[in-house]
């Protein structure tokens, strides 16, 4: 440490630790950031770059992960997928303060979409940043007939451009060796004179052009008004492109290839539908079956409760006896070691990465942004539009995981819609295996009624929400990428670095929540409230007394909650009730913990305070009708 | 005409985006106004899919309501 020598800052004013990502570097690094549209294979590169270690962190102030890693001296820094850069959402707010302090750029370009992916690499040369551009999936170039002149394009841009074919790993060293040559392109002479005059006000290229583009946040840390040449400067940005690509690409004729054939039948309303069906039944069966039934009933049964409890027991037990306070905490029924550990490692980490695998998936086909279009008109009635599709299908799986990608609807109001809905109305997969076998038993009437009475909650929920929440919704208006087949070790790394994020930001807050569960075992807080809530149980919800129980095991998970209906003789419509509300019933204590973290403590509190309210009001209103009825 | 009039196939001029937003994101996917667009396909009640070149994009129904487009018939003339 003490080796670290000042030394002058480097172009645009940041060492390797500025925007508060930290990498144990010296302080005369250069920072190399990774920019490109969404899909262009930006991953590829970063994992070129990046070597084995990563760091995949949470960028300060947001939810949004953010890879890094050292490349010989230097730190090379992944950025969110864009079209542009502005402020217009959280993932572009991180994107632009990373490039903001990026010493050099390396934009990575899609060559088949050049004239949409060319937008941002002159905005960046409009920011002044010295650019190597990387001009990717050549090899889809060359099969759809097109043409690109790519010395004249590097010569228009004024920066090197290198052809590449990043999964085959064609040019990637190109690309490194050109990093000695990157540097600032010919910019629009237009914007030269504005430039220069913002410049001196804010004193960086960069931050000149955002505050001319009318981001308020730039504007506001430099004390002054946002411009509004914003829309002037993309009309002539657009033109210029335009007229880029009208001389480098040519093409000698324009036919549909068999994938472009298949991406319109996946829209088509009659083919559409089956494929969409088939679809999800492929996801259900690897996350709902392989992963969440067998996989898991090996890690968490076999493994974790087989193996790893009584190992742990024996362990613990000689030296702090289960018996007292502390060996309760530690290795009883919530210990810290015991259940914990289980539900960490033997469930929550296969569910996740199985979770995250088939996102991977959905994302690297292109057939997500298909999906959203298809289900859009369904969920525009809820206040939400298509995109919410993602954590609402996630959310039959975990609901935990499906709260977090809730990030990615447009706006606050969206967020809350889904989120509600996720944490009020969607069983998770978990619970909805025992919720099945408990259906089962009381047959096909009982549960449609059962299926009918969520639904309805669901949908009025989402309904009530869209109506009393203040402001609109976003409406959809999304690029659709070409379907494209799955990289196998790009969608299994892609999953691996989420979950790995996942994990770490998780494990903290679980031990946390077992801890209090644990505690209040120990001082009896647990049996007080058990008798508290018994009094509801039986004279509103007209069942048994013991299924408070129930009810006080799904505080701590879902599941719990249901399984705890096992051992009662309920009758059928005891049953319906019963389920009714354990669906309801607060989400389990990592969802809840997530919730928090996403949306803050006053929504989280409203929400889980909310879910008690509709749970036991509703359960117990169905249960005075049922009486009444039959 | 209101882009959410277009019927798949047709090709059009977008004339007019008047939310601002929507604009300039249309601009970065490379379609402005005075652009030629295709209709890729139409969901029932649901978004509108334009094509220009390789791109696509999906527009949700009540944003395609908002949009003005002129219709261009395949021999280059306007209707």
């Amino acid at each position: 440490m003490g080796k670290e020598v000042k030394v002058a800052k480097t172009t645009h004013g940041g060492h390797c630790h500025s925007g508060s990502l930290a990498l144990d570097l010296p302080e005369n690094c250069e920072k190399i950031v990774l920019v490109g549209n969404p899909n262009v294979g930006k991953s590829v590169f970063f994992n070129y770059f990046s070597g084995l270690y990563v760091d995949v962190s949470n960028y300060p102030g947001t939810t949004i992960e953010i890879s890094q890693a050292r490349y010989k001296n230097n730190a090379i820094i992944d950025t969110p997928g864009i079209y542009g850069v502005s402020s217009f959402n959280d993932e572009e707010i991180v994107a632009r303060d990373i490039i903001l302090s990026a010493d050099k750029v390396v934009n990575v370009v899609d060559a088949v979409h050049i004239e949409r992916d060319l937008f941002l690499t002159l905005q960046l040369i409009d920011m002044g940043l010295p650019l190597v551009v990387a001009l990717n999936f050549m090899d889809e170039v060359e099969e759809q007939d097109l043409k690109i002149d790519v010395d004249l394009l590097s010569d228009l841009l004024g920066v090197p451009v290198i052809p590449t074919i990043a999964v085959k790993k064609r040019g990637l060293a190109d690309v490194e060796s050109a990093l000695l040559e990157a540097r600032e392109g010919h910019q629009d002479s237009f914007l030269h004179k504005k430039l220069h005059e913002m410049l001196s006000r804010v004193g960086s290229q960069p931050e000149a052009l955002m505050v001319l583009e009318g981001d308020p946040y730039v504007a506001a840390r430099h004390g002054i008004e946002p411009a509004a040449d914003r829309e002037e400067i993309y009309v002539r940005r657009r033109e210029r492109v335009n007229d880029i690509v009208g001389h480098v690409v040519s093409e000698a004729r324009m036919s549909e290839t068999i994938r472009q054939k298949i991406g319109r039948l996946v829209l088509n309303p009659i083919a559409g539908i089956p494929i969409l069906a088939l679809v999800l039944y492929g996801l259900y069966e690897l996350v709902g079956v392989l992963v969440a039934q067998i996989i898991v009933g090996f890690t968490e049964k076999t493994v974790m409760n087989g193996y790893w409890e009584p190992f742990i027991r024996g362990v613990v037990n000689p030296i702090i006896s289960q018996k007292t306070a502390l060996g309760t905490i530690l290795i009883g029924e919530f210990g810290l070691l015991t259940m914990t550990v289980t539900y960490l490692l033997g469930l929550l980490l296969p569910l996740v990465f199985g979770f995250y695998l088939a996102l991977a998936l959905m994302e690297d086909s292109g057939y997500l942004p298909r999906l959203a279009t298809l289900v859009d008109r369904v969920l525009t009635s809820i206040g939400l539009n298509g995109r919410a599709v993602v954590p609402l299908i996630l959310g039959f799986g975990c609901v935990t995981m499906a709260t977090i990608t809730t990030r990615l609807l447009g706006t606050e109001r969206e967020k809350t819609i889904a989120t509600a809905i996720l944490q009020w109305a969607i069983p998770c997969s978990a619970q909805l295996g025992v919720i099945t076998v408990l259906l089962a038993a009381i047959g096909g009437a009982y549960t449609l009624l059962y299926a009918g009475i969520i639904f309805l909650v669901l949908v009025t929920i989402g309904t009530v929400l869209s109506r009393w929440l203040p402001g609109q919704s976003s409406p959809l208006l999304i690029d659709l990428p070409p379907l494209r087949f799955p990289k196998p070790s790009n969608v299994v790394r892609k999953a691996a670095t989420r979950t790995y994020g996942f994990m770490k930001e998780a494990t903290p807050w679980f031990f946390m929540g077992a801890l209090i569960v644990s505690v209040m075992q120990v001082t009896g807080m647990l049996n007080i409230w058990q008798n508290l809530w018994a009094p509801i149980t039986t004279g509103w919800l007209r069942l048994p007394k013991e299924a408070a129980t129930a009810f006080v095991m799904g505080l701590v998970r879902r599941d719990f909650g249901a399984a705890g209906l096992y051992a009662m003789h309920l009758s059928a419509m005891q049953t319906v009730v019963a389920l009714v509300t354990i669906t309801l019933f607060v989400p389990c204590i990592a969802s809840i913990m997530i919730l928090f973290k996403e949306r803050g403590a006053k929504q989280a509190v409203l929400i889980w305070i909310g879910s008690w309210i509709l749970a036991f009001g509703l359960g117990g209103i169905l249960a005075q009708l049922l009486v009444r009825v039959i | 005409m209101s882009l959410d009039q277009v019927k798949a196939g047709e090709e059009v001029i977008i004339k007019r985006i008047p939310d601002s937003m929507a604009k300039t994101q249309f601009i970065r996917f490379g379609i402005g106004e005075g652009s030629t667009v295709i209709c890729h396909s139409k969901i029932p009640f649901g978004p509108v899919v334009l094509r220009k070149n390789r791109q696509e994009i999906a527009i949700g129904r009540g944003l395609a309501k908002t949009i003005t487009v002129e219709r261009r018939s395949r021999s280059g003339k306007r209707s």
